[in-house]
């Protein structure tokens, strides 16, 4: 009996990869540790090493093929020393990805951008990015890049690549880890007039920070009289990314949006990582950019206009409906997206507002759309109390509760923090089913 | 404090007192005593509630300042905690701005807003007046980084407490600024007690100056009690800065007569200690002794600057009681900056 060796997941988010080269042949003998083959993601370049020992008898997936899917099957081992038992894939943690709970495919986009700016192309949110930092850096000598690994690693999900090539190590510059210190050190620069974008790794490691981020950052134009403005960026991927526990899944979009001061802005799109982040480096005020790993990867059509950016403070409509509002933002768009497919099989016509910005909010997008449809639904992956659904609610019944046909109803992540087994982590975010279920309550359809 | 200036001349392994010359000590001293008696004044508004909230008077530690800022350029900036009030004064701020701002009136630097800890002066480098102990290392660390990020030559002073230094920041912005060669001046104002904490009690560290050697960052205790020591040390400091070799470390043992804040009766130390402490080393005394006794300066010369500080304390008083509260339109502005 032999083992199948199955493409490995390689980080929590992984796929799918490249299956870049193998180093044995059919026929060599496979010793457990040994390197068998190197892998291509979009992030990097890993290798594979054997669980077991054996025989390689045939292989599966030649060298070359790209996008294959992470649990196929690449190779068959002869197991050696009496091993019959059917390995599992080489890497130490077989990451069932395919099944990730927060994993949304893009859906394709329903609606048109509000302004036309001319020709598209295809390109992953993660490109949209690094062009939005290049195109400003090249614009602005006062823009730089500082951050974990964003600078010879090429950053850790692969966001600055190229970027330390172009600019320079005074311009894309690795900090030690060391968030409180070079938070506070890229505030006081941006005192002086620089313009510094500052990744955090994931935005957990901003609570590192958070005193810099708020009382520094967003204070202190105000305590200064209007003086002392605060020209930063700070952005990184924030929310849930899969199978990573309490401590590195978690949605800021409140705690940030709670404070006057700053700006928070979550992309979703290509079209919105590229156009936000180029207006939050234009910005003369403090913006957090609430990205999503889950969506790094994920392609989009994105205008190729030079010009091309998106203003602050617009959310966007991204499917026109008329029975019911599903407010979403970042990951969530893509749920909110396919809920409105499904709700329009059902004969439930939904409109799908991406907020894109934060703070400030879109109340007036969001209350058109609610004078048409006359529902709200709002979207998060963050948790209920004084969540984002929360103060959306509260806007809307304040701005447009005669309009209300019925109560607005939550969708959120879970109250509790993000457990690790797959099971109770899917059971801790949003569900497509439970977006249809709030759809068709709100309309009296359930 | 002769300790502390021996063991400055020993590091520096020469004997010989530092001295400033007739014109240095006589701007010193003037600048000193406007502190002293600008902020003698403040502690009068406060008692008669003219200023609310939080008030940290620098009374005592003139020299630090003042010292530092003899070794400055135009363009050089400063940062600090909120024991502030001295530190804008000797920027070259106007003592009506700070005052008025102190009884949050809008003629106050900040439009009455920020208040005894938070003022600026972008024209004078002054950036603040920080009331989070220990952030404002982290942020004068990026005063230092544009500084070296635009290569103008400039460098950046920041300011702390002892009691600041056990922060975690601190050390982050001492790695950061070794790692990166910054021209950063860090002065531990060290005035022995943090709040109510004496330094002994809060620091295993005994000796304060060495506390960026681990990253190779160069320290000297120095008398802050006396202006010369301090603008000696202080231009050592920045040359070693300018010439691009990275940060430098000033540990300034100084003393405040005043308790923490205003509300804080200073039961942790004695009567006794206070009054050694003004009747030995008082930064003003020392200078005025040497003016009248080494260069031939007359109690009448002295008188004059007596008198020019005392007028424009007064006037600063009076302006701060005359100009307006903000209006309440006030209240919605500045909080973004306004995109075109």
């Amino acid at each position: 009996m032999g083992a199948v060796i199955l493409m490995p997941a390689l980080s929590p988010t992984m796929t799918e990869g490249k299956l870049a080269r193998w180093l044995k042949k059919a026929g060599d003998s496979v010793k457990s540790g040994e390197v068998i083959a190197e892998i291509e993601t979009d992030k990097a370049t890993m290798e594979v090493e054997a669980v077991d020992e054996g025989v390689l008898t045939s292989i599966l997936v030649p060298e070359g093929t790209e996008n294959v899917a992470v649990n196929t099957a690449i190779a068959e081992l002869d197991g050696g020393a009496g091993n019959a038992k059917a390995a599992p894939a080489p890497v130490a943690a077989p990451a069932p990805v395919a099944a990730a709970p927060a994993s949304v495919p893009a859906a394709p986009r329903a609606a048109t951008p509000e302004k036309d700016w001319g020709p598209t192309k295809t390109i992953t949110v993660r490109e949209a990015l690094r062009d939005a930092m290049a195109a400003e850096m090249r614009a602005d000598a006062d823009v730089f890049l500082i951050g974990e690994e964003v600078a010879q690693y090429q950053g850790a999900y692969k966001i600055s690549q190229g970027l330390l090539e172009e600019f320079g190590p005074r311009r894309v510059m690795d900090m030690p880890i060391t968030e409180h210190g070079f938070t506070g050190m890229a505030v006081g620069a941006a005192f002086t007039g620089l313009k510094p974008i500052v990744e955090f790794m994931t935005f957990n490691f901003s609570m590192q920070a958070i005193d810099q981020i708020i009382n520094s950052a967003a204070k202190t134009l105000y305590m200064s009289g209007g003086q002392l403005g605060c020209p930063i960026v700070f952005r990184g991927p924030n929310g849930a990314a899969s199978r990573v526990a309490a401590q590195h899944s978690q949605c800021y979009a409140s705690w940030y949006a709670h404070c006057p001061g700053l700006k928070v802005v979550a992309p979703w799109s290509a079209a919105d990582a590229k156009g936000l982040l180029r207006a939050a480096i234009r910005d003369p005020n403090p913006v957090i950019v609430l990205e999503n790993e889950i969506l790094y990867g994920q392609s989009f059509e994105c205008p190729t206009a030079d010009d091309f950016v998106l203003d602050i403070g617009k959310a966007k409509v991204e499917r026109e409906g008329s029975d019911v509002t599903i407010v979403a933002f970042s990951t969530m768009v893509g749920m909110a997206m396919q809920a409105a497919e499904k709700l329009a099989e059902q004969g439930i016509s939904a409109e799908v507002i991406n907020l894109r910005s934060i703070r400030p909010l879109d109340t007036e997008t969001i209350a058109a759309s609610v004078r048409k449809t006359n529902r709200l639904v709002t979207l998060e992956e963050g948790w209920p109390f004084a969540g984002i659904g929360a103060e959306v609610a509260m806007q809307i019944m304040e701005t447009a509760f005669d309009h209300l046909d019925a109560p607005p109803v939550r969708v959120t992540g879970v109250d509790v923090p993000m457990p690790y087994a797959a099971n109770l982590e899917k059971l801790a975010l949003p569900r497509l089913e439970q977006v249809v279920e709030a759809a068709r309550s709100v309309t009296y359809r359930r | 404090m002769p300790q502390a200036t021996e063991a400055a001349s020993k590091r520096r392994g020469k004997a010989k007192a530092p001295s400033l010359s007739r014109e240095e000590l006589l701007r010193a001293y003037r600048d000193m005593l406007l502190i002293r008696r600008f902020e003698e004044k403040a502690g009068q508004l406060y008692g008669m509630g003219l200023i609310g909230g939080f008030c940290h008077l620098y009374i005592g530690q003139e020299a630090v300042v003042v010292g530092m800022q003899m070794c400055l350029k135009p363009g050089d900036q400063v940062i600090t905690s909120y024991r502030d009030h001295g530190h804008m004064l000797a920027t070259g701020m106007e003592a009506r701005g700070v005052m008025a701002e102190l009884t949050g009136r809008i003629g106050g630097y900040s439009k009455g807003k920020g208040g005894s800890m938070h003022m600026f002066s972008r024209e004078k480098g002054f950036y603040g007046g920080h009331g989070i102990v220990g952030a404002q290392v982290s942020l004068g660390n990026g005063l230092a980084f544009a500084n070296w990020y635009r290569q103008d030559g400039r460098v950046a002073v920041t300011y702390f407490g002892e009691g600041a230094s056990n922060q975690g920041q601190v050390f982050e912005s001492l790695n950061l600024a070794a790692l990166f060669k910054l021209p950063c001046i860090f002065i531990i104002e060290n005035n022995k007690y943090g709040m109510g904490t004496s330094v002994d009690r809060a620091s295993a560290s005994r000796d304060l100056s060495q506390n960026g050697a681990p990253w190779g960052i160069p320290g000297e205790q120095v008398n802050g009690m006396d202006v010369a020591s301090v603008r000696e040390a202080g231009e050592r400091a920045v040359a070693h800065c300018r010439a691009g070799k990275g940060p430098y470390l000033l540990e300034m043992k100084t003393y405040r007569y005043r308790g923490h804040s205003m509300s804080d009766p200073a039961k942790y130390r004695t009567r006794e200690e206070v009054q050694k402490m003004r009747e030995t080393s008082d930064c003003i005394e020392t200078a005025r002794k040497a003016l009248l006794d080494g260069f031939g300066v007359t109690e009448a010369d002295l008188k004059v600057i007596d008198d020019e500080v005392k007028a424009i304390v007064q006037d600063s008083a009076d302006f701060a009681q005359e100009s307006p509260e903000p209006p309440e339109s006030e209240l919605m502005t500045d909080i973004l900056v306004e995109v075109g």
